[in-house]
């Protein structure tokens, strides 16, 4: 047995600790500790979109069409997938603007319009109600459930209760003097609420663990998992209609679609889901995870829904239990006393933060948007004068919170009853659905005006209110339902439910239809057809093109007048108190570099905009505008002037644009010259390792020589035969030197380009030929077996015929130096292919490594180490090879084995490359 | 173009795509009796697409660039 006391006391022990979390996080931020910074805190504080509807009304949904309550989540994960466009873009406005509240932003686009702000409340307030009443109801009807344990009894059949035991009174007041606590403790400037947020996250955990509880409860505990629920559900002839089914109701893809619609602006621009969404935003970067944390939070929450309500169904088949209560009904009925008071719990977590948040967004703005503007121009009441308002705001924010909250109840205990859970809160849904065409307008399309906006809002609410409203009182009983079904004065064309004659649709969808039609077509057409004032016309550049236009100074640049920095801190100090506008006046300061007070501020356009921007923080933007406009001496700007400063605006983005490429360019260059920079030092490098290489090279016979002759002058006595000896290396040494100097001069020559060829027609196999028979001796000499393998007939070459035999002089002197010192030999072949002429000199020599091969061409390479082998070469003899061949277009390579010799090969083109490299 | 800009349209194509999926004519085609893993087709298939678009979501949320 619950007994009522128990409940209660579990209740506020409750909400004794969101209070203690919040005071706790209130109390870290205000010591410069904030902890609500995470990304994970704000993805949960958007789960305050689950409220007591979520919670219960889902199931009571599904009990009744399927799948036909998933809209409500689908429609923002689809929005959700947008917001990385439109959220960042409403981010970084209301950051720039101060923006506090979704009247305040609307009111600032359109000209810092009061009158805007004004209606955008009205809307919000009077669309709201139901909502808060929808989450009283809940509360109240839970608890009158809960009491009645075990017995399962709904309360309309408790009976009303009198006045003083009415639980959704207690409740309205009690959250009352919660939200008061919470959200108007002292001012802010910038209306963040650390300790609420906090809280709200806290719930949303709660009220995910408490369905997630009884879902696994039902689904697990009562059946087998989900097939077997499921599988008992199809047998049942009365529900296996609902296991498909958009099939049979009337308009059912239409509704789906249009559910969708609706909670894609639902998400947007409900007042709560602006405030936790951007007011509430530290930082635009926890967007990355809130866009699929949120999104995966409303999967986790709905997963359970369909087993719930199919469970409720089979439980209660005779349709005596209402579907909006089977999440604590179930577990009643199986005598599941704690889970049921975890339900309970998680239900009023879920209608506890959504109140909280709803009521501190629209005390905010009825403060702000509804009653400051009007106070601020009652001049009778001299608020001019008066030194300090903070104590004001705060008295009309709580105001507005028990009336609200009193409305709310009011709306429940008129129009309440009537009505299941989802289908209230639908009608809120449909309320802030207006705000959609003004405020996305807004952001993407300058040609949106002040009059385009009210116009659309206006109509919108209107056909809202005729289709919406003015039906559920009159189901209530509160208007004649006559009014319903024969229309206003028996007109049946004007039938609130079926306008125009459009019937057959869902109430919801019948009048999202209409309201949708009024609103987006009085905007585009009142906005086309008025032109903007100055005010609009910057707001709307603004506002359109944040991303573009940068600094939080953006604004001051529309601002011409005088004024003075005490008359500008006065005014600061009356809203936000005076060590608030101390504090600011002091950052504004040091951001110029100078102590604050001091002389030398002045009072120029910037102050002027930091300081109503700091007001609009907290008094809105359109009241902020009034209030400073009393305090300065401001030149109107004309429409010619705006237009002229939003030019000069863009033109600077475009300039700057401009210089941002030119810079890319310049480093482009930048990196080029770096390039070539490190090449030529490469070069340089090369160069002086050349010279010192070549000195070298020279040094070696030099030396010999040097000491050879002076053996020879010291000592005269020095045989003949020796003396014979010693000449014989001295001329070898210079003959080495002689060569030396003319490979160096002839590369030298090469690579600069200046070296003479003498085109002709050459035949390779005479080049050979003849070099063989000049080389003959050699080979002799050494005793090597020379072999050439030449074709009777090959096509001439284009190349210079001393260069050639000049490449094969070397090549063979190269085979005989580096042949098989005892069984010498030498293999030459010629051969034609694919217009190339190609040559292979093939020695039986020690062969070379592959290292060395890849090294072989490069100047002074020469194999072989230097301890152990007397260099036998100038290393430059198949450097010029290589080069005089790819002159004319060829290659040359080397194929070779360690031990089994190595093959110089040369290809040359012949016919077409030839002709076409003389041309 | 920038980063942002590219992403950003990533989302919008992202958005429409879920759209078309949650809507008819697709959704019809998935409205027939039957089941999945033993869950009635049509509920199958909405939580498996939803699934599959939030995975998509954090994908791109979380992607650099």
């Amino acid at each position: 047995m619950l007994h009522s006391t128990t409940i209660i006391l579990i209740s506020f022990a409750y909400l004794g600790l969101l209070f203690a979390i919040a005071y706790y996080v209130d109390q870290r931020a205000d010591a410069g500790r904030p902890v609500i910074a995470s990304p994970y805190i704000y993805s949960l504080s958007l789960a305050v979109y689950a409220t007591a509807w979520t919670f219960y009304g889902s199931v009571g949904r599904a009990a009744s069409d399927g799948v036909g309550f998933l809209p409500i989540y689908i429609g923002p994960t689809l929005m959700i997938a947008l917001w990385w466009v439109v959220l960042r873009k409403i981010l970084r406005i209301s950051k720039r603007n101060r923006i506090t509240s979704l009247a305040d932003f609307v009111a600032s686009r359109y000209g810092k319009s009061a009158l805007l702000g004004g209606l955008v409340t009205v809307i919000a307030v009077v669309g709201i109600l139901p909502y808060i009443s929808l989450q009283l109801k809940a509360v109240s009807s839970s608890f009158t459930i809960l009491v009645q344990y075990p017995e399962i009894v709904m309360p309309a059949e408790v009976g009303a209760a009198p006045i003083r035991e009415d639980t959704a009174l207690w409740v309205a007041l009690i959250l009352a003097a919660f939200t008061i606590a919470f959200g108007t403790r002292h001012l802010d400037a910038a209306e963040h609420h650390q300790g609420m947020v906090a809280a709200i996250a806290f719930e949303s955990v709660v009220k995910l663990l408490a369905f997630l509880a009884v879902g696994m409860f039902v689904t697990f505990g009562v059946y087998n998992g989900f097939s077997d629920v499921f599988a008992r559900a199809a047998a049942e002839p009365a529900l296996r209609v609902m296991l498909t089914p958009l099939e049979g109701v009337a308009g059912g893809y239409s509704n789906w679609v249009w559910l969708t619609i609706l909670s894609m602006m639902a998400i947007m621009f409900l007042p709560r889901q602006f405030q936790v969404a951007v007011i509430e935003n530290v930082d635009e970067k926890h967007l990355n995870k809130a866009i699929w944390l949120f999104p995966l939070y409303m999967l986790a929450i709905n997963v359970f829904v369909l087993p719930i309500a199919f469970g409720g169904l089979l439980r209660f088949p005779d349709g005596s239990v209402d579907a909006d209560t089977f999440v604590l009904t179930l577990p009643m009925a199986e005598k599941q006393e704690l889970l049921a008071l975890l339900v309970f719990i998680g239900g009023l977590s879920a209608a506890t933060g959504m109140v909280i948040v709803e009521t501190i967004a629209l005390s905010t703005m009825v403060c702000n948007d509804l009653v400051m503007p009007v106070l601020l121009r009652l001049r009778r009441l001299r608020l001019n004068e008066r030194p300090d308002l903070t104590g004001l705001l705060l008295g009309i924010r709580r105001g507005a919170i028990v009336l609200i909250l009193l409305l709310g109840y009011l709306y429940f205990k008129l129009a309440g009853e009537a009505y299941a859970l989802v289908s209230i809160g639908l009608i809120s849904f449909a309320a802030v659905a207006q705000f959609g065409p003004a405020i996305l307008g807004g952001i993407f399309w300058k040609g949106g005006t002040r009059a385009g906006a009210l116009c659309g809002l206006l109509a919108g609410f209107a056909v809202w209110l005729y289709t919406l409203f003015i039906p559920a009182l009159a189901r209530s009983e509160w208007l004649p339902i006559g009014l319903l079904e024969h229309g206003p004065f028996g007109i049946e064309l004007l039938r609130p439910l079926q306008l125009f004659g459009l019937a057959g649709l869902d109430q919801i969808n019948h009048a999202m239809i209409w309201s949708m039609i009024a609103n987006v077509g009085a905007y585009v057409v009142v906005s086309l057809a008025a032109s903007p004032s100055a005010d609009e016309h910057r707001q709307a550049s603004l506002f359109v093109d944040v991303f573009r236009l940068s600094g939080e100074a953006g604004g001051a640049r529309f601002w011409r007048g005088t004024a003075t920095v005490p008359e500008l801190y006065n005014l600061l100090a009356r809203f936000l108190g005076s060590a608030a506008a101390d504090s600011a006046f002091a950052e504004y300061a040091s951001a110029k570099g100078l102590p604050w007070p001091d002389q030398r501020l002045v009072a120029d356009a910037d102050l002027v905009h930091y300081v109503e921007v700091q007001l609009a923080g907290a008094i809105g933007s359109a009241s902020a505008r009034v209030m400073v406009g009393s305090v300065v001496k401001e030149e109107a700007l004309t429409i010619d002037e705006v237009r002229e400063i939003l030019d000069e605006a863009s033109q600077v983005v475009v300039y700057s644009h401009r210089l941002e490429q030119k810079s890319h360019e310049l480093e482009a260059a930048t990196a080029e010259l770096r390039e070539a920079n490190e090449r030529l030092k490469e070069l340089d490098r090369l160069k002086d390792e050349f010279v010192s290489t070549v000195t070298h090279e020279l040094r070696t016979p030099l030396t010999s020589i040097r000491a050879f002759t002076e053996i020879l002058l010291d000592d005269p006595e020095v045989e003949l035969g020796q003396r014979r000896n010693f000449l014989g290396i001295i001329t070898k040494e210079t003959e080495r030197l002689t060569r030396l100097i003319n490979q160096v001069l002839d590369l030298a020559k090469i690579e600069s380009g200046k070296a003479e060829w003498v085109d002709s027609a050459v035949d390779m196999k005479e080049v050979i030929s003849d070099t063989l028979a000049a080389m003959d001796q050699l080979f002799k000499e050494r005793s090597i077996t020379v072999e050439a393998l030449l074709p009777e007939n090959v096509s001439p070459v284009t190349a210079d015929l001393d260069r050639m035999i000049q490449v094969m002089l070397n090549l063979l002197s190269n085979a005989a130096k580096f042949c098989d010192a005892i069984n010498g030999r030498v293999e030459i072949v010629l051969s034609e292919r694919d217009g190339c002429l190609r040559v292979d000199v093939r020695d039986n020599g020690r062969g070379i490594s592959p290292k060395d091969q890849s090294e072989i061409f490069s100047k002074f390479h020469q194999v072989g180490g230097v301890l152990t082998d007397k260099p036998r070469g100038s290393g430059l003899g198949l450097h010029i090879s290589r080069q005089i061949v790819e002159h004319f277009g060829g290659k040359m390579w080397v194929e070779s084995d360690l031990g089994r010799g190595a093959c110089f090969s040369f290809l040359l083109p012949t016919g077409a490359a030839t002709v076409e490299r003389v041309t | 173009m920038t980063n942002f800009e590219t992403k950003g349209q990533h989302f919008v194509a992202l958005c429409m795509f879920g759209m078309l999926l949650f809507n008819y004519p697709i959704l019809a085609l998935f409205n027939v009796p039957g089941t999945l893993f033993g869950v009635p087709v049509l509920y199958a298939y909405v939580f498996i697409v939803w699934g599959a678009l939030i995975a998509s979501m954090a994908y791109l949320a979380e992607s650099r660039g």
